[in-house]
């Protein structure tokens, strides 16, 4: 597609999803969001590149393959469950510490669940990416 | 000890993971496949040791108190399936890098192997009915992509039969959980077992029906009469280190979860199990040994023979289940014997299935490498095997002869063990199909050895040149078959003290007291309503006479 106003909009469009994704994937403990919706985002943000250039540079902005991307959310996510059993507890536990964050009166709290959530948006973008990807090259 | 019994399931994932991300690189993938089997292995081997040791373990995920998370138990059995699971992983994983090439290696073949294996060990280790449906769905989809990898026209159509057969399996199996969760309110194997065994006479016929719907659909992934016609039509498509897995331990996945099931949970309530898997015992080791009579391609041969011998290991299950049935009515001085009867029948299944896994596997890797030597199965186009390869010949010997039951190699043990308990549990006839059945076996190992070790080379009379044999990776190949011809002399030989292991398994499986005190605490069993938990809570100081749970 060849269109002046979805390729400028996406320019814009592009980094505000994407920070919206992680914001998205980080407030996901304890309110509304998550790994699953931030990782949806950020694919949309991606598929919005491929839509309005091509397949191709959405690949070159993404740097990474995508089969290896969801391995590493797989692994990631898979990991996050040993940090408790290295201690001796069960596999996926989640363990929290506390962070003292300049500028912050509150020690930020940062657990595993955290890593579990990265290792998932990793592996839905990987894999709704691979989808869109493929379908769009077929299309062009 | 949380780490032990998971780990059979964390390794390989985690190795398909690193596999994945490693997708650039054959050989790296070749390295952590084969670092992540030997690891896989190395683990079963402490937890079986540990198991042996101190008894049933159990983990409970994510710190989720049992009946409420999911547990995760090891008992004998389990942990000598998770085992086995170990050995075929390193064998199959060796066996690849001669076999199966780099075209399937870069489409995940490594990924597609350990997600297989991770979710074999998720089946025998679960203790949470639910969780091991999860297992069955991971274990349908990554061998549906293994069976097809290659893309070949035989085997798409083959897969298409495996996957409909079993996701028709899996959606009767989800039916039944869902009742079976109406009914007791509770996904638990340990904490079912003692709701549905203090349920009331009324709700037998549910009982009844959640009963046989889990047969349909286990029977249906262990390929058991008559459900079994999609195994012999797709098992021979894929690539043949694949069927070599596939034939040496995905079936017996449906086997360990029927076992599990209907000692655990419906022995003492749906007493007409015994008769029923008796008779359907009966049906698939004929039909499958007949079925293989009339086939010339070995992998197809051998196909219909994991159906025959399916039938065997259901005949434990089926005599144990009988043998307890009638303990119920019996005078109390012959319970022990009959006890001593059922624990032997269960324990000559683990032979049976440690037996069938070693033997058939074998016959599979040694299928691939002839089909390797001569591009071809077909008994027709091969020949002259013995007088060209003769070490690869005597190794086809020991495993078909083996699988046959030729004293004193395993499966006459196997089926030595089965045949008392039929005997000692009066179940004349069985016994007799079964050793019928043995002689049909026979027949047809010494088809596959006539026609394509012991002939002449199709062509040879006619003096022309036959075509060179095709060696690439055989050595890799022919050191696996050999490494398990020395396991099955090895297990013939210490059969004695292999099976002093798989007995206590079975007296495991009918006390069902140590799995259930090790998955449920004191604290649970004692809040139940009614105090239909108390009986299951260890007695002090008193020792427990076997077989108190019933």
């Amino acid at each position: 597609m060849n269109s002046l106003v979805l390729q400028t909009a996406s320019r814009f469009l592009l980094p505000l999803l994407l920070l919206l994704s992680v914001v998205i994937l980080l407030r996901g403990h304890n309110t509304p969001g998550g790994g699953f919706v931030g990782g949806l985002l950020a694919a949309s943000a991606f598929a919005l590149q491929a839509m309005a250039f091509d397949v191709e540079s959405a690949r070159r902005m993404l740097r990474v393959n995508l089969l290896a991307m969801v391995g590493l959310g797989l692994t990631l996510a898979l990991v996050s469950g040993f940090f408790s059993l290295s201690v001796g507890g069960p596999l996926l536990k989640g363990l929290w510490f506390e962070v003292p964050v300049l500028g912050f009166d509150d020690p930020i709290k940062i657990g595993t669940p955290v890593l579990f959530d990265i290792g998932v948006y990793l592996t839905v973008l990987g894999v709704v990416l691979t989808m869109i990807f493929t379908l769009q090259e077929v299309v062009e | 000890m949380n780490a032990l019994v998971v780990s059979p399931i964390a390794i390989p994932l985690l190795t398909a993971f690193l596999c994945m991300m490693a997708w650039r690189s054959v050989r790296l993938q070749r390295a952590l496949s084969i670092a992540g089997a030997l690891a896989l292995f190395a683990c079963s081997v402490l937890l079986f040791a540990r198991v042996l040791d101190v008894g049933v373990l159990a983990a409970d995920i994510g710190g989720w108190r049992a009946p409420f998370g999911i547990t995760m138990v090891a008992d004998t059995l389990s942990s000598l399936m998770v085992l086995l699971n170990g050995v075929v992983a390193v064998a199959v994983v060796v066996y690849s890098i001669g076999a199966i090439g780099p075209r399937r290696e870069k489409h995940a073949y490594h990924t597609l192997v350990h997600c297989l294996l991770a979710s074999v060990s998720g089946s025998f280790l679960s203790g949470d009915i639910f969780n091991i449906y999860v297992w069955f769905e991971v274990m349908l989809m990554s061998s549906f992509v293994l069976l097809t990898l290659g893309g070949e026209r035989g085997q798409l159509e083959g897969a298409l039969k495996y996957v409909t057969l079993n996701l028709l399996s899996s959606s009767l199996f989800l039916s039944a959980v869902g009742l079976l969760y109406g009914l007791v309110g509770s996904l638990n194997l340990a904490d079912i077992a003692i709701k549905l065994g203090s349920a009331g006479d009324g709700t037998r016929p549910v009982i009844a029906a959640i009963a046989v719907l889990f047969m349909a659909s286990f029977g249906i992934k262990a390929a058991i009469f008559p459900f079994f016609f999609w195994l012999p039509a797709s098992y021979h498509t894929p690539a043949p280190v694949v069927s070599a897995l596939f034939g040496g331990i995905l079936t017996k996945v449906g086997v360990y979860a029927m076992m599990r099931v209907y000692t655990l949970i419906f022995a003492p309530v749906f007493p007409a199990a015994g008769e029923i898997l008796l008779w359907i015992a009966a049906f698939t080791m004929v039909t499958g040994v007949l079925g293989a009579a009339a086939q010339y391609e070995i992998r197809r041969i051998l196909s219909f023979h994991i159906v025959s011998q399916i039938g065997y290991m259901i005949m434990g299950l089926a005599i144990a289940l009988l043998v307890l049935e009638r303990m119920a009515d019996a005078p109390t001085e012959d319970r022990p014997a009959m006890l001593a009867t059922a624990a032997m029948a269960l324990g000559g299944v683990a032979f049976f299935i440690l037996h069938n896994i070693l033997a058939k596997t074998n016959l599979f890797f040694v299928a691939g490498v002839v089909h390797r030597l001569r591009g071809t199965g077909e008994l027709k186009e091969l020949g002259g095997l013995y007088k060209e390869r003769p070490y690869l010949s005597l190794m086809f010997m020991v495993s078909a002869m083996a699988l046959a039951g030729i004293p004193i190699l395993t499966g006459f043990w196997g089926k030595l063990i089965l045949v008392v308990a039929g005997v000692r549990a009066g179940e004349y006839w069985i016994v007799g199909v079964s050793l019928g059945v043995g002689v049909l076996t026979l027949f047809s190992m010494t088809k596959i050895w006539a026609e394509a070790f012991w002939k002449a080379r199709p062509g040879e009379t006619e003096g022309a040149e036959p075509k060179p044999d095709d060696t690439r990776g055989t050595g890799w190949m022919n050191a696996v078959v050999a490494g398990f011809v020395v396991l099955i002399i090895g297990v013939s030989v210490f059969a004695g003290p292999i099976y002093r292991v798989t007995e206590r398994a079975g007296h495991e499986l009918i006390e069902r007291a140590p799995y259930i005190r090790a998955v449920l605490d004191e604290e649970y069993l004692r809040s139940l309503p009614g105090g239909i938990g108390e009986r299951w809570i260890e007695p002090r100081a008193e020792t427990a006479s076997a077989g108190e749970g019933r």
